[in-house]
């Protein structure tokens, strides 16, 4: 990879109040960088959503972030149940998540949309009963 | 002129109690302190005057830097400014009007309640909360330290702050105009003092948010004009006491936490104080997890509120009780009643807008950050994590950005100074051992050679016979 930070993270899918804790992590890292702010909030965003989708969905997983000078790109890899219909997952309002996750006001539905609408490219590949590993680009 | 990262301090060190000790910069919470040749020093771009190093001092090293009542007598025509805050501190007030009529014991010729534009600060409040939902949640910008806070650290709520003058600036300016129009007097005669609950209100004096210039003259401390009011206050007669209070509930709420919110007639606000509690409010604010249902935040750097500021002398907590004692019969709001409008030329927009400055990034470009970062993690490898804070920063990351800024050397890590240490001493321990090593087989080689030579001869001797 040409002149560009590596972050790993491994996201504990056992205590989703820490979900959260790596996009966290990179929002910070971010302002150290001159990464504008209008990125870095869309970046924060389509993290966060897909780390709570991994921790609430796939128990857990691992995240890999990649910095550029003008772009930043994420990997999110979990050996989680996958995504039955891709099609109807992106849809504002549909979800999965269990009443309890939704008692705590989680579950509406947006993640995934709102990880399209925050980041410039997003692909997903998923098989149910194996896993979902979904790359995101922001350019800034 | 003032230049983007030039911002002014009223915190300051007294070097003569400083110990060099870690208590200050383990408490910072924005990192801006560093111990260096046994004295703490300020990195002045990250500091934000919130007072914590003054509460966490154990040397009383930490002060606030300020002038005293001397400055009265620079001034034709005295107001103070009162805040809300100066009622709590004392017992047994039911009437704010005796404090008012005290301040004109001390040497003040009129004074203007904080409060009072306070109430017309709430009503422009508002008014823009309701005018501007695409900007929920708004950010009260009362407390100088927080907007400071915001505009340095956090980009993307810059433009969810409320871009109305605090109740001081307010006040200051009406007094002003009062003074003016009842005395006749040039404007430069008319001396506004704010009596100042905080070394960052007072620091605001000389560097105003949102304001080219404050028409607050001297930035007072409560503790500072305290006794000579409590003497005043005992000597006043009931029959003395005049007709000063222009505010109600909603203006003396403004002094503990949560009242500039109860001044919204909403209960769709957060109110957090505490500097490390509106830090963790603001992370989740700008990670979107806070609903926008929430109209507006309210958070002040003080545990509860103003009347936790350094400058008080009354507990913070028995402030607010005292609060609720002077505000339970009060009615709801005076200044709103007035017809300000009538008498005054009335302004409550910033003059200048508050831009984001990124005092954070590690260089001048992305490229240059991302290579000091990457080398900051080379760094921090190296370094135990213990958070010791002997090399004089408050924990090891922040010791190793400190490195790839410029701000210190590896070598200042004692952990690492002692392990070079043993590593020379193994060295010259290895190396002693491998001179007397050397020096034992030459002993060894020269014992060889004399028996050989003593061999030799014996035998010549055998040979040769006897003379």
């Amino acid at each position: 990879m040409e002149n560009s930070v590596h972050l790993h993270y491994d996201v504990d899918g056992d205590d989703f109040t820490r979900a959260g804790e790596a996009s966290s992590d990179v929002k910070h890292k971010l302002k150290k960088l001159n990464v504008p702010a209008d990125a870095i909030r869309r970046i924060a965003i389509a993290m966060y959503e897909g780390e709570i989708n991994m921790v609430v969905h796939a128990n857990g997983g691992v995240i890999d972030v990649y910095i550029y000078a003008d772009k930043l790109t994420m990997i999110l890899n979990d050996v989680g149940p996958g995504i039955q219909d891709v099609s109807l997952a992106i849809q504002e309002g549909w979800s999965t998540a269990s009443p309890e996750v939704r008692e705590l006001g989680f579950g509406a539905g947006m993640g995934l949309p709102n990880m399209k609408r925050s980041s410039d490219e997003m692909n997903i590949e998923t098989e149910v009963g194996v896993g979902t590993k979904i790359t995101m680009t922001v350019y800034y | 002129m003032k230049t983007s990262t030039q911002f002014y301090h009223s915190v300051y060190l007294d070097p003569k109690y400083c110990e060099g000790c870690i208590n200050c910069i383990k408490r910072c919470p924005t990192r801006a302190l560093r111990v260096r040749n046994g004295m703490a020093r300020v990195i002045s771009q990250y500091c934000i005057d919130c007072g914590e190093c003054i509460r966490h001092c154990p040397h009383n090293a930490k002060k606030t830097r300020r002038k005293g009542l001397e400055t009265l007598d620079q001034f034709k025509y005295k107001v103070a400014l009162p805040p809300p805050e100066l009622y709590s501190q004392f017992n047994n007030v039911r009437d704010t009007n005796l404090i008012l009529t005290a301040l004109k014991r001390i040497g003040f010729d009129d004074v203007f309640e904080v409060s009072g534009a306070a109430e017309l600060v709430s009503e422009e409040t508002r008014k823009y909360v309701k005018n501007n939902k695409d900007k929920w949640p708004i950010i009260s910008t009362h407390c100088p330290s927080v907007t400071r806070l915001i505009r340095v650290r956090f980009p993307s709520l810059v433009e969810h702050l409320l871009p109305v003058r605090s109740p001081q600036d307010v006040a200051a300016e009406l007094a002003r105009q009062k003074a003016v129009r009842e005395t006749g007097l040039p404007s430069e005669d008319i001396g506004i003092f704010f009596i100042s609950p905080c070394p960052s209100k007072i620091a605001n004096v000389v560097d105003p948010i949102g304001l080219e210039e404050s028409q607050i003259d001297v930035g007072l401390a409560i503790k500072d004009i305290y006794p000579k009011l409590l003497a005043a206050l005992k000597e006043l007669d009931e029959d003395e006491v005049e007709d000063l209070a222009i505010s109600g509930r909603i203006g003396v709420g403004w002094g503990i936490s949560g009242g500039e919110s109860a001044g919204l007639f909403t209960f769709d606000y957060l109110a957090s104080d505490g500097i490390e509690n509106v830090i963790n409010v603001l992370e989740d604010l700008e990670d979107e997890k806070i609903s926008n249902q929430l109209k507006f935040i309210e958070p002040t750097a003080c545990s509860g509120g103003c009347v936790g500021g350094t400058l008080n002398v009354e507990n913070p907590y028995i402030a607010t009780s005292k609060n609720h004692y002077i505000n339970k019969d009060m009615p709801i709001s005076v200044a709103c009643e007035e017809d300000y409008e009538a008498d005054y030329k009335l302004d409550f927009a910033w003059e200048t807008p508050i831009e984001y400055i990124p005092v954070y990034q590690l260089s001048e470009s992305i490229t240059e950050s991302m290579a000091k970062m990457l080398e900051r993690e080379e760094i921090l490898e190296d370094l135990p994590k213990l958070d010791c804070g002997s090399c004089g920063a408050p924990t090891c990351k922040t010791f190793a950005e400190d490195v790839v800024r410029g701000f210190a050397k590896k070598k200042d890590c004692i952990y690492l100074m002692r392990n070079e240490y043993k590593e020379l001493l193994k060295r010259s321990q290895l190396l002693n051992k491998k001179k007397a090593e050397d020096r034992e087989k030459k002993i060894e080689e020269e014992k060889k050679e004399e028996q050989k030579l003593l061999a030799g001869q014996k035998l010549m001797k055998l040979k040769m016979p006897e003379e």
